[in-house]
């Protein structure tokens, strides 16, 4: 019988060494799941994690998707992960992404035809203001009525998702797009593009947004007494109240950053890679975001690769749909199941798994 | 008498500590049998294997001659074992008869049930009303709950775990009464406590744990306090010493202090009035939940009042936060270690950092000096002779006594001019709880103004110069020390919580 | 606008539209009285959705379709209980990656069922009552599911309060340490529980694809689960609340559904996100009131048992 007991203090080793066993532990299991579909397990892991970054064939169009996909992700996963921290449970990410977008666009759709540098920093701003309101409401319903934020948050996902129907169909419709659902393409307005910064690699604002994110994350959980004051709320609240930490406040800086950060993430978005609000604008990051934050082990820099991977598994299962037929639900299946392996393997920080004879209990 | 229960030879090992070690005692029927020891000297753990709820790795047990392994608590049920627990057993949002119900085998419908615990708190003298919730009531009512659950199922052996401590002396009474009826019955008693004089007026016999094993079996009344204490501990212990103290200025007053507790089923503070001098210590008394965790919250800053409430150096406090009562000069060390005072996950360096960050400058511009928190730590460790194997452990892998020392340590050496501790030797061995006390002591000698909050009426005796008690969330007036007897301390407590009610209520 | 609408047809639709949320709310209602929050709701809805539709249709019968959907999402439940409780993984994370690995999961097996239609699901014939004029049409018309969720809430709610397996069930999620001192299995009822709440869910999931829509497409739910989540804490975890509480939720669907189909003034994703609204709303009513009913939240929700001594 296998019996859990608990360690006296957490271990290092396996803090570092769980996500990879989870990740190792998914691809055998996503490889049988693979083996059911009737494909080859091999063939498909490697055309998901191998091909994308090394087949001469494909490389050179995966390699800069591998950034543009990572951006958003990561961007939103650090926002996310100060709050998973402090036991602040944003899961709405997505709705504040699509209202960042909205807001973004909207600023500046409106001064249209203006051509000026200023109009994309103040998009950016806008956009940011449109996620940090969007979570706000959770935020500050948790604050003054103490209502759940997860199932707010979450709520708050369907209408933004409804809104972003209502823009595209209506007041951000392109007036000149005949009659068809969808904004003007911002990407090919030059005042309002977020373009590639050097061909071939993906780089684009949004990508150099989200390192300076891991780097400001980094800084403010290692160095800075907030950082501190969120993984005392997390781990232990009434120490920290003890502390002198205010829930309140605490719940309104978590969410709100997680808020800015996916609203900006939405704005790099529209101007860049999906270039207009359309009905199908969103695509999931803001849950993917949730996965990436718990493969980075709510840490900025494991966040960085997390994101990474996470995109990997996003163009190769693109790759896969395409070469090997794989569905697209195959992958999301399979980023489900990343996230099972990951939350089972964290146990071993904690706990050392023992063989031994029953305990009355 | 004929033997009910035999304990021959019973090891139980954990990783890292061998709770007990080759124990054997037997009791008799009608015996009313101590178990001695201090905490951490085995005692839970030998009665959670006599109750089943842990399996011994090596041992037997005989009940009446036959072979007795209870495998889960339902078994020893079911062999008449019964068992008062010290904390954990009631479930607070269900009432007095659901709790009942849940700690017996067969229990009848829920009607019968109500009027045979009427019947039986009337024949024990522990009044009860079934219908209430068990939230609502006080710590010596929920103990009859316990006492009541046990009796209706007419057990042989009777275990009742530290049951004094959440009561007032005249409580103390009246359970003692109904524990000589039962034993009169011929009900076996297994008594666990750590105060000799109870066991003295009470037990037959008594077995003295000391580090899991067996260091004596004897007759209380034929003992002495000071020999059984020696036995226990293994040592002789000094009292603390105290000086006589020039009493200054007064450094904290609290006025008309009311406020309603965050804590579900707590008890609001009503009306709390009180002040003490620089190197003075107040000792507040108490059973537990009349009031000391809101106090302790409201004076630490964690739960704000009035502003006028609470005056640091004659400065209006009441309405600010932890960090500001710390910059005036205040700290304070809650009763729950783990995940109140200290964070269980977090290293010693964090946990230092966390509650000293404001006193000990440990931060910059909100940029954390770790070489300092580390230094701090130390610093902690070191003074107060906590032992562990380095600052960058996790708070819970300490034991109990040396997390409380840092913990108390944490506090002191912040050159603080208030002092707020509630439970400072709460599940603490003596040497350590020893310790504890004097470094309050020589805080005040250097000039502190310290309340005590402490369920342990010796320990406040020891060492406060001003008593008083709360009970339901008000505070007795202030009384010298000198000069109370235990009767008078009885009366502020409360006297016997809830009697009255029942028996005039209904 | 109003006119259009038949009022017996109303309240008909209103019942039917209910029916989900109802089940997956009672299911999780059980779940947390133990003490345990899964937030995977969602997910095992349309794990038993999917499940539920294609066992119907390739077994052509409604009754072993229901079964396959309670099993399905049975099955989904039983890896948030492997790893809530026997691997101690955060309730809050492990829910959501259920969700998030149901829906992948659940649209993976579903590629081969889009566009096609499931066996009807037979009306439960209740003679004489049908007949009665108004109540007839919108009370005693329905399938047989409309009745069986009322009396598995009933059944619930019994359990709950009138029988020891309710009363340990309560206590577990009260005070998991009393419980474990006193004898009780904590880890092996909540784990029943856990499995309750997911085949519950299961046979909401399968009402959605078999009854109400009836098709399968992929994200089918649409945030039905989460609606059930916030019904159990609009009911304060009590079973006739949920009722209530459903049928709230099923007649702000179907007024909203109606006035889309009546050509309303008021733009479509306006009415759609009505539901969405109004459950937010009624959240922060019920949250806002302090005391009785936030008592009546188990004292355990969410916190993880580990019995180390």
């Amino acid at each position: 019988m296998l019996r859990l007991e608990k360690r006296p203090s957490p271990s290092a080793f396996w803090q570092k060494a769980s996500p990879f066993l989870a990740v190792i532990l998914t691809m055998i299991a996503g490889g049988i799941m693979f083996w059911i579909l009737g494909k080859n397990p091999v063939e498909a892991i490697r055309t998901i994690f191998w091909d994308p970054l090394f087949n001469a064939q494909f490389a050179s169009y995966s390699r800069p998707q591998l950034l543009v996909k990572a951006a958003p992700l990561i961007l939103i996963a650090i926002g996310l992960s100060l709050g998973f921290r402090a036991g602040v449970w944003n899961i709405g990410a997505e709705g504040q992404y699509i209202m960042g977008a909205i807001f973004g666009a909207a600023a500046g759709l409106a001064v249209y035809p203006v051509e000026s540098r200023l109009i994309f920093p103040a998009m950016l701003m806008a956009g940011a203001l449109g996620g940090w309101l969007w979570a706000m409401i959770p935020a500050v319903l948790k604050t003054v009525f103490r209502t759940n934020e997860i199932l707010v948050s979450l709520l708050l996902v369907y209408v933004a998702q409804n809104i972003l129907a209502m823009m595209a169909l209506g007041a951000l419709r392109n007036p000149d797009g005949g009659g068809f659902p969808g904004s003007r393409n911002l990407s090919q307005i030059p005042a309002m593009a977020n373009p590639e910064m050097v061909a071939g690699t993906g780089m684009h604002w949004g990508v150099v947004a989200a390192f300076m994110a891991v780097i400001a994350g980094h800084v403010l959980l290692q160095r800075h007494l907030l950082g501190f004051q969120i993984k005392l709320a997390g781990q232990a609240p009434r120490a920290a109240r003890f502390a002198g930490v205010s829930p309140a406040r605490l719940v309104i800086f978590c969410l709100g950053v997680s808020g800015l950060l996916a609203g900006l993430a939405g704005v790099f978005e529209v101007t860049g890679p999906a270039g207009q609000i359309s009905i199908d604008f969103a695509s999931g990051y803001g849950f993917t975001a949730i996965i990436v934050a718990f493969l980075g082990r709510l840490n900025p820099v494991g966040i960085l690769f997390a994101g990474l991977l996470m995109a990997l598994t996003y163009i190769g299962g693109e790759l896969a749909q395409f070469m090997l037929s794989l569905p697209s639900a195959a992958i999301q299946a399979f980023q489900g199941m990343l996230l099972f392996f990951l939350l089972a393997t964290d146990i071993l920080t904690n706990y050392r798994i023992r063989l031994s004879q029953r305990e009355a209990a | 008498m004929t033997e009910l229960l035999r304990v021959e030879g019973l090891t139980k090992a954990y990783p890292g500590v061998v709770a007990n070690s080759d124990v054997s005692f037997a009791i008799s029927e009608g015996e009313v049998h101590a178990l001695l020891g201090e905490n951490g000297a085995g005692k839970s753990t030998l009665v959670k294997m006599i109750y089943g709820l842990v399996r011994p790795d090596s041992g037997s047990m005989t009940l009446r001659g036959q072979p007795y392994q209870p495998a889960k608590p339902a078994e020893a049920r079911r062999a008449g074992v019964a068992m008062v627990f010290q904390h954990f057993s009631l479930f607070e949002a269900l009432n007095v008869a659901e709790n009942v119900a849940l700690g017996m085998e067969n229990p009848p419908p829920m009607r019968e049930l109500a009027s045979r615990i009427r019947a039986v708190s009337e024949e024990y003298g522990l009044p009860l009303d079934p219908a209430r919730m068990v939230g609502d009531l006080s710590a010596g009512e929920r103990q009859r709950v316990e006492i009541i659950r046990c009796l209706l199922q007419d057990p042989k052996l009777l275990i009742m775990d530290e049951p004094t401590s959440v009561l007032t002396p005249q409580e103390v009474d009246i359970l003692f009464k109904t524990l000589r009826q039962i034993s009169g019955e011929g009900t076996a008693i297994l008594y666990i406590s750590h105060k000799l004089e109870e066991i003295r007026a009470l037990c037959d016999e008594a077995t003295i744990l000391r580090r899991g094993k067996v260091v004596a079996t004897c007759i209380p009344r034929e003992q002495t306090a000071r020999e059984m204490a020696e036995l226990m501990v293994g040592t002789v212990l000094t009292p603390p010493a105290r000086s006589g103290r020039a009493k200054g200025a007064v450094a904290l007053e609290v006025q008309g202090l009311s406020v309603a507790s965050p804590i579900p089923f707590g008890t609001a503070l009503k009306e709390v009035s009180f002040a003490v001098r620089k190197g003075e210590v107040l000792g507040i008394a108490g059973v537990a939940g009349n009031g000391q965790d809101e106090l302790l919250l409201a004076l630490s800053g964690e739960l704000k009042s009035a502003p006028g409430a609470v005056r640091i150096d004659g400065a209006e406090m009441g309405n600010k936060g932890p960090n500001d009562r710390r910059r005036a000069g205040l700290v304070a060390a809650p009763e729950k270690r783990l995940g109140h005072a200290a964070a269980p996950d977090m290293s010693l360096v964090e946990n230092a950092l966390l509650s000293g960050v404001v006193r000990r400058g440990l931060a910059h511009r909100g940029f954390i000096d770790w070489a300092a928190a580390e230094a701090f730590a130390r610093e902690i460790v070191q003074t107060f002779d906590v032992r562990t194997p380095g600052v960058h452990v996790a708070a819970r892998a300490l034991s109990g006594g040396n997390l409380q020392k840092f913990v108390v340590g944490r506090e002191l050496s912040q050159s603080p001019s208030v002092i707020v501790i509630n439970q400072p030797t709460w599940g603490v061995d003596a040497a350590a709880a020893a310790a504890i006390r004097q470094a309050i002591l020589d805080r005040a000698a250097a000039g502190a103004a310290v309340v005590v909050i402490s369920q342990d009426l010796d320990e406040l005796l020891e060492i406060a110069d001003d008593f008083a008690a709360l009970n339901g969330g008000r505070l007795s007036p202030t009384r010298p020390v000198e000069g109370l007897t235990v009767d008078e301390i009885g009366l502020m407590m409360g006297g016997t919580h809830g009697m009255e009610v029942a028996h005039h209520g209904h | 606008m109003f006119g259009s609408i038949d009022p017996a047809l109303l309240l008909a639709a209103l019942m039917v539209n209910s029916v989900p949320i109802m089940l997956a709310a009672t299911g999780e209602l059980v779940t947390e009285k133990a003490g345990v929050l899964n937030l995977g709701v969602e997910g095992m809805m349309i794990m038993g959705a999917m499940c539920g539709f294609a066992t119907a249709v390739v077994t052509g019968s409604p009754l072993l379709g229901f079964l396959g959907g309670a099993l399905g999402a049975l099955a989904l439940s039983l890896v948030f209980g492997v790893l809530t409780q026997l691997l101690l993984t955060n309730q809050v994370a492990t829910g959501l990656a259920l969700t998030l690995f149901g829906l992948g999961l659940s649209s993976l097996i579903g590629q081969g069922y889009v566009g096609i239609k499931p066996p009807a699901t037979g009306k439960l014939d209740l003679g004489p009552l049908a007949e009665i004029p108004f109540l007839g049409r919108a009370l005693f018309a329905h399938d047989w599911m409309v009745y069986v969720s009322i009396l598995l809430v009933a059944g619930v709610w019994w359990m709950l309060t009138h029988s020891r397996a309710g009363l340990i069930l309560r206590a577990v999620g009260e005070s998991h340490e009393a419980a474990h001192a006193l004898g009780y299995k904590v880890t092996r009822i909540r784990f029943l529980a856990i499995l309750f709440g997911g085949a519950m869910a299961g046979l909401g999931g399968a009402y959605i694809s078999l009854v109400r829509v009836p098709q399968w497409t992929d994200g089918i739910t649409a945030g039905a689960g989460w609606i059930a989540l916030a019904i159990v804490v609009f009911a304060s975890w009590r079973p006739w609340r949920v009722l209530a509480g459903a049928y709230l939720f099923g007649g702000v669907t179907v007024l909203q559904l109606n006035l889309q189909a009546a050509g309303s003034a008021i733009p479509v994703q306006y009415l759609s996100m009505a539901p969405y609204l109004i459950t937010i709303l009624v959240l922060v009513i019920m949250s806002s009131g302090r005391g009785k009913a936030a008592l009546n939240a188990p004292a355990c929700l969410g916190q993880n048992f580990h019995a180390s001594r």
